[in-house]
């Protein structure tokens, strides 16, 4: 039978503003990075967020247990969908994010995997700055492609290489803030302006950033993803993922997103769009790919993320002065022949820099030795402090030298290209004393230069 | 598309306002619900249902049918006739357009059916209908989902990561 239910959900998305409808404007950030999601256990009264060590949950009665698997009521079926501690989480980063809605998952790889998983159809494609994490140049090059989605990568430097790069069968443009390794400021707005010019959506990858210091909801975004393992969690602690949606996209704005748009067998017919509206993409996610692929994240993760980001603003400042100090230390040192850190005048992404991150320019960067590949690697052999190794976000310092790690497998050519030039040494700079960190890299610049 | 409203700039109502009507509520007649089960009228009506609120289904196509347990009516006027207590809240699951000849009808009938809040669904805006209504001392929201402000006040939304906006210290109350 017909019927005259015809508003659907679907034609009203608001596309003025970032925040919530109803989200109360006058918390501040550092307010909702400890509140957001978290109101206390309304049965126990707990007061910080008890961790569901759990994976299923109690039927109130076979009509409650249906009503749940037709995903007509929210509630809890069974951890590999939804937990009660990751729920908190998702709702703390979302609303960091000023978005409607988020998913999270086993790492940001998998958070990625969810994302293409929802947007795309065998034989798609999308267009990836070449800028990127080498783990997810890595995913979307090789592994995608087994599964018939093609990536092309362009210069993130001009936003015109995106629209040079558009095909019938785009689906979306994905960028990264302050990309790997050197901190690469990408100018999102115009790229965002591309994006829905084509009718596609922007996903921004701020996990360098964090909400704290970019917010890509605000300069045109539609999706956002996080490796929650780096400064969210920010202790070194505890892998995780997050995909979070602005709730501003119109899926049904052209036929590009069937699987948002058109009714979904696996649920029954239900129209994904339709039904949730402006938190469709991310309970679709959710509903399809999580619930089919299985990456999702612990309960006791969720909860050391949770932790972590109390603390966000605190760390995020401390980090970003630490790493300007550290910067302006090593652009005047005479072992150094250059910085690529935004924070310095010397910086050609200083204007980009002083519009997306009025804050601070993060603590993630890269510097050339006057020494080369030799220089590099005995000076990340002879810091003490500094930690080797292939992570960045975490309150200890970190140091890489990727030509001889991260980066071996590849040419010397393709190594200068991506950044990671045999000269190059990456920093994560933490939140220790500035002064030990200083003499440390000196210490360090001193054995790597002697003789 | 409906599209009407994708230009207008967002409502904002006081959470405290729409926890009141959630609140005072018992009864709400849904306007447009269908009794195909997985539309979002019949959705937000399960879930409304099962959260103790009675709600009647009103649409001249199924009308005579049951939808979800519920009878169901041919319009308001037909379901005042049938006098089933206070209804509280009139939903409308109408196009904008469509919306204010309900509103007319619930203003007309408002007294007999005890309504207090006129309730337009997510995508539904009718900015003269909502004067009228007002001026005819009924309370109106427009462009939100009853389910989804239930789930977003009393804490259910979040479970699905969804932003409520909520920021409070405050113990939950357990139900509404
Ligand atoms: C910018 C960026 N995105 C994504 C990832 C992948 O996240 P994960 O390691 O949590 O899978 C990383 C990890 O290094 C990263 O630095």
């Amino acid at each position: 039978m017909s019927d005259n239910d015809n508003t659907g959900n679907a034609g009203n998305i608001d596309t003025s503003g970032n925040t919530p409808p109803d989200a109360d404007p006058s918390f501040g950030f550092a307010t909702r990075a400890i509140h957001a999601g978290a109101r206390p256990d309304a049965v126990t009264g707990a007061r910080s967020t008890p961790i569901y060590q759990t994976t299923a949950y109690v039927f109130e009665d076979v009509d409650h247990a249906a009503d749940l698997f037709n995903l007509q009521t929210f509630g809890f079926i069974y951890s590999r969908l939804t937990n009660p501690t990751v729920a908190v989480l998702e709702e703390r980063i979302a609303n960091l994010e000023g978005g409607r809605a988020c998913v999270c998952s086993a790492s940001g790889h998998a958070a990625q995997f969810l994302t293409f998983f929802t947007l795309l159809e065998p034989g798609d494609e999308f267009i990836a700055s070449r800028n990127l994490y080498g783990g997810s140049i890595t995913q979307f090059g090789i592994s995608f492609k087994k599964l018939g989605w093609t990536c092309h990568f362009v210069d993130p430097r001009d936003p015109e290489n995106f629209r040079a790069a558009l095909t019938p069968r785009c689906k979306a443009i994905f960028v990264e803030q302050l990309a790997n390794p050197g901190a690469v400021v990408v100018d999102v707005e115009p790229i965002a302006d591309i994006a829905h010019a084509a009718g596609i959506p922007l996903i921004v990858d701020n996990t360098v950033p964090s909400p704290y210091l970019f917010r890509p909801f605000d300069w045109g975004a539609d999706l956002i993803v996080h490796s929650t393992t780096k400064f969210l969690s920010g202790h070194g602690n505890a892998m995780g993922g997050a995909l979070v949606e602005s709730g501003h996209f119109d899926w049904a704005q052209n036929d590009k997103f069937p699987s948002m748009t058109k009714p979904d067998p696996a649920y029954h017919d239900l129209t994904f769009y339709e039904t949730f509206g402006d938190f469709g993409f991310t309970t679709k996610a959710r509903a399809v790919a999580l619930r089919d692929f299985g990456p999702s994240l612990s309960p006791a993760n969720a909860f050391y993320t949770i932790t972590g980001i109390e603390t966000l603003p605190l760390r995020m400042q401390r980090h970003t002065e630490n790493a300007q100090a550290v910067a302006e230390f090593l652009e005047a040192h005479p072992a150094v022949a250059w910085v690529s850190y935004p924070g310095l005048k010397s910086s050609p992404y200083r204007g980009l820099a002083k519009k997306y991150l009025p804050v601070g320019c993060g603590s993630v960067f890269t510097f050339g030795l006057k020494g080369g590949f030799e220089a590099g690697v005995k000076l990340v052999e002879s810091v003490n402090l500094f930690s080797h190794l292939a992570n960045l976000g975490d309150t200890r310092s970190l140091i890489i030298h990727p030509a001889s790690t991260t980066h071996r497998q590849l040419s010397e050519a393709q190594q200068i290209a991506a950044g990671a030039g045999p000269d190059v040494i990456r920093l994560s700079v933490g939140i220790e004393s500035v002064e030990d960190l200083i003499r440390d890299l000196d210490t360090g610049l001193r054995s790597a230069t002697a003789d | 598309m409906t599209g009407a409203s994708v230009s207008l700039a967002p409502l904002h109502y006081d959470n405290d306002l729409v926890r009141r009507i959630l609140r005072e509520t018992r009864t709400i007649a849904m306007v447009g619900a269908s009794p195909n089960w997985v539309r979002p009228s019949n959705f937000a009506m399960k879930y409304l249902q099962g959260k103790g609120y009675r709600v009647i289904p009103v649409n001249p196509r199924a009308a005579g049918t049951q939808i979800l347990g519920e009878q169901t009516y041919t319009s308001l006027a037909d379901l005042a006739d049938a006098a089933p207590g206070p209804v509280e809240i009139v939903d409308i699951f109408r196009s904008s357009d469509a919306a204010g000849a309900v509103v007319d009808e619930a203003i007309a009938l408002k007294d007999r059916l005890g309504a207090r809040t006129v309730w337009m669904q997510l995508g539904v805006r009718n900015a003269d209908a909502a004067r009228r209504a007002e001026e005819a001392g009924l309370t109106v929201i427009m462009d939100r989902c009853v389910k989804i402000e239930y789930g977003r006040l009393f804490g259910e939304i979040g479970w699905q990561g969804v932003n409520s906006g909520i920021i409070s210290a405050k113990r939950p109350r357990l139900h509404h």
